[in-house]
């Protein structure tokens, strides 16, 4: 049995200019010890994905469908359940370590506050555990330094903080939304790199949320790529980053600045901006930006899956990389030749 | 090569806080910008990269004169900035402008994107008759790859990409010859950074304007710069020409940088892992290591690191490097 599953989930907000869907029917599994990178650029819907399984949408928001996790549930469950499971099961790590750390509390406080909950420690054995974390994560000195406050810690730090205290009750799952986006290069390198440490040292499975495919290509197993609310492509890592089969997909892997490639002048661009999600095109949501668009495009395209569990959101065949032959509406025969 | 439209020489930028009360009040001073000094030409982009507290957005702010500095000059065509009075520098603003990091907070949320661009020519030349201020407006909208038909439109309306092209707008709508971008692209998604960078790079082209381009990044500058600065707590570690910075930087905190920029292959990734990242965090800057600031956390440190700040010297091909064993290593990629 998977660790998690998704099954047609749904996002969606209510605001003053109208009914924004979010998130447009989203399936995926996790299983233990697995890694799964959700990319996409912002209003993809990624983060809300994830806040609506772990039952932290804003207000205006309501979700449907269904997430399992160990077989139970977590968007029928009650909020007093859902308390046990957050923090203790599942951990959630934010992009901002400036603003998800409390500047009035000591880190001690922050830290030992989660196990004493969650695991009924008292004070001495729960600042113990703090402090073994922080050692885990790599913070010097770690005795003197859990009773320092969130502004005596660097960036690179803060963040390091947030991963001990996701990694406190030893989860199951960790999410982790652009663990790393705040931070300089230089540090990122080591934030991810110990992330991936400490996830083979305790076989937890993880679900990394992030708009640069960079990041995390040494880090997953597998990935999904969504777009406007929708998931365009997954694959396994080997092929998103050596056979990526959508167009946005190749465009994103595009456009990325790399070192090891010569400064040819022109940076490869997807053209455009994301589409509105109070306005979308009909049909395929990325038709506008599609350099390789047709006229069928105005159409849905249909979800493509292999066995292997890739899938392709495209009227591009994932094998040929061939227009699909076009079908008519009526009939489910699809020998019929392509007349476009 | 002709003279260099901006000079900027030894500059040098102090914040001082206070610490320990009002009794026992200390002073203690971050050396944010420390002896600076870099040339840039008319149609020439430089590229300034380095960690956050390296300084680079202090250096970017004290060339346009927002901040004071306590040393230096910048040369602006033969004349003296950091001398000018309030006015005069004002007047320089036409000259010099700047494209901000964040493109949705640096727009006013209540003034339309024809407002925005507009401002700037509103501001210097009020008697500018509505319809050609309107005109321009247009032009320029159209230049940055805006539609001239979302002029009244809110920055809300539009997406992180266009409200950086309305920052883009808004710099150039004045005819500037030099142009400081900070960090322009870093809150930007990848696919948009890239529109944004080659939009740059169109429109310095086109316009021969001077470009300097700060970023966190090497990897973003390396597409549009001529020239890349690096800086590390303050300080000018290394100034090469793109080309050779690439191919073997000379100092061991570029080289670091270097290795530290994600690679979207898993394959080559794993690969370039082995090879030792930077370690640790930047020591704190208001106890700066003695010696070569670097020394902390250079895996090439010698004894004479420790004791002797090395200088900013010029090596054999032409570029600069603040480095005692520039010659001895081979950093090459």
């Amino acid at each position: 049995m998977a660790l998690l599953e998704v099954r047609d989930l749904r996002v969606q907000f209510e605001t003053p200019e109208g009914v924004v869907q979010a998130v447009n029917g989203i399936d995926f599994h996790l299983e233990s010890g697995e890694t799964l990178a959700i990319v996409g650029e912002s209003g993809a819907g990624k983060s809300q994905l994830v806040m609506a399984i772990m039952g932290l949408l804003a207000e205006n928001g309501s979700a449907s469908g269904a997430a399992d996790f160990k077989g139970q549930d977590l968007m029928q469950m009650p909020q007093k359940e859902l308390n046990k499971i957050r923090g203790r099961e599942i951990a959630m790590i934010f992009q901002d370590p400036m603003t998800s750390l409390n500047p009035f509390l000591t880190i001690e406080k922050q830290m030992t506050e989660v196990v004493m909950h969650h695991q009924g420690l008292g004070k001495h054995e729960a600042r113990g555990h703090a402090v073994e974390m922080l050692r885990a994560v790599r913070i010097p000195d770690p005795e003197e330094r859990v009773k320092q406050y969130p502004h005596e810690y660097s960036g690179g730090m803060r963040q390091r903080v947030m991963i001990a205290m996701g990694l406190l009750c030893e989860p199951d799952l960790l999410i982790a939304d652009e663990p790393s986006t705040a931070l300089d290069v230089t540090v990122q390198a080591q934030i991810m790199q110990l992330v991936g440490e400490l996830r083979d040292k305790s076989n937890m499975s993880m679900i990394l949320i992030t708009h640069d495919l960079a990041v995390v290509a040494e880090i997953c197993d597998r990935i999904i790529v969504m777009y406007a609310g929708e998931m365009v492509e997954a694959g396994t890592v080997d092929d998103i980053f050596y056979r990526p089969r959508h167009p946005y997909t190749q465009g994103l892997l595009a456009s990325v600045p790399r070192l090891d490639r010569l400064a040819d002048d022109e940076l490869h661009t997807i053209p455009g901006n994301p589409p509105n999600l109070l306005d979308l095109p009909s049909g395929c949501r990325f038709r506008d930006r599609c350099s390789l668009a047709r006229e069928v495009c105005f159409e849905a395209p249909p979800l493509q899956v292999q066995d292997d569990g890739c899938m392709s959101r495209c009227f591009i065949d994932m094998n040929s990389g061939e227009f699909l032959p076009v079908q008519s509406n009526s009939d489910e025969d699809n020998t019929g030749e392509d007349s476009m | 090569m002709n003279n260099p439209v901006l000079r900027v020489q030894d500059l040098a930028v102090n914040f001082i806080s206070h610490t320990g009360g009002l009794l026992r009040r200390k002073e203690r001073i971050l050396r944010a910008v420390n002896g600076i000094s870099f040339e840039l030409h008319a149609s020439e982009t430089i590229g300034i990269v380095g960690e956050s507290g390296s300084g680079k957005s202090t250096l970017a702010r004290a060339i346009l004169g927002l901040i004071k500095p306590n040393r230096g000059r910048v040369m602006w065509l033969g004349e003296n900035l950091t001398e000018l009075e309030e006015e005069a520098l004002r007047q320089k603003r036409k000259e010099i402008q700047i494209v901000f990091q964040d493109p949705i907070a640096s727009l006013n949320p209540r003034m339309t994107a024809g407002d925005i661009i507009s401002e700037p020519l509103w501001t210097f030349y009020p008697n500018m008759a509505r319809l050609q201020v309107e005109e321009r407006t247009r032009g320029m909208m159209k230049m940055v790859g805006l539609l001239p038909n979302q002029i009244n439109r809110y920055p809300h309306e539009f997406s992180g990409g266009q409200c950086q092209r309305i920052g883009i707008a808004r710099a150039l709508v004045l005819n500037p010859r030099l142009v400081v971008c900070d960090e322009p692209v870093s809150a930007l998604d990848v696919s948009i950074q890239a529109q944004i960078i080659n939009l740059l790079k169109d429109l310095q082209k086109k316009l021969g304007l001077a470009l300097i381009f700060v970023a966190h990044d090497l990897s973003v500058v390396k597409h549009i710069s001529d020239r890349v600065m690096v800086m590390y707590m303050g300080c000018n570690m290394e100034v090469s020409q793109r080309e050779a910075l690439y191919r073997r930087p000379l100092h061991p905190y570029t080289s670091a940088l270097m290795k530290s920029v994600p690679i979207p292959d898993p394959k080559l990734a794993a690969e370039a892992r082995q090879d030792s990242w930077l370690t640790g965090d930047m020591p704190s800057p208001y106890e700066p290591p003695k010696g070569c600031i670097f020394h902390t956390r250079c895996p090439y440190k010698v004894k004479r690191c420790e004791a002797d700040v090395p200088a900013l010297r010029r090596m054999e091909h032409g570029d600069w490097v603040a480095c005692h064993r520039a010659e001895d290593l081979d950093l090459s990629i």
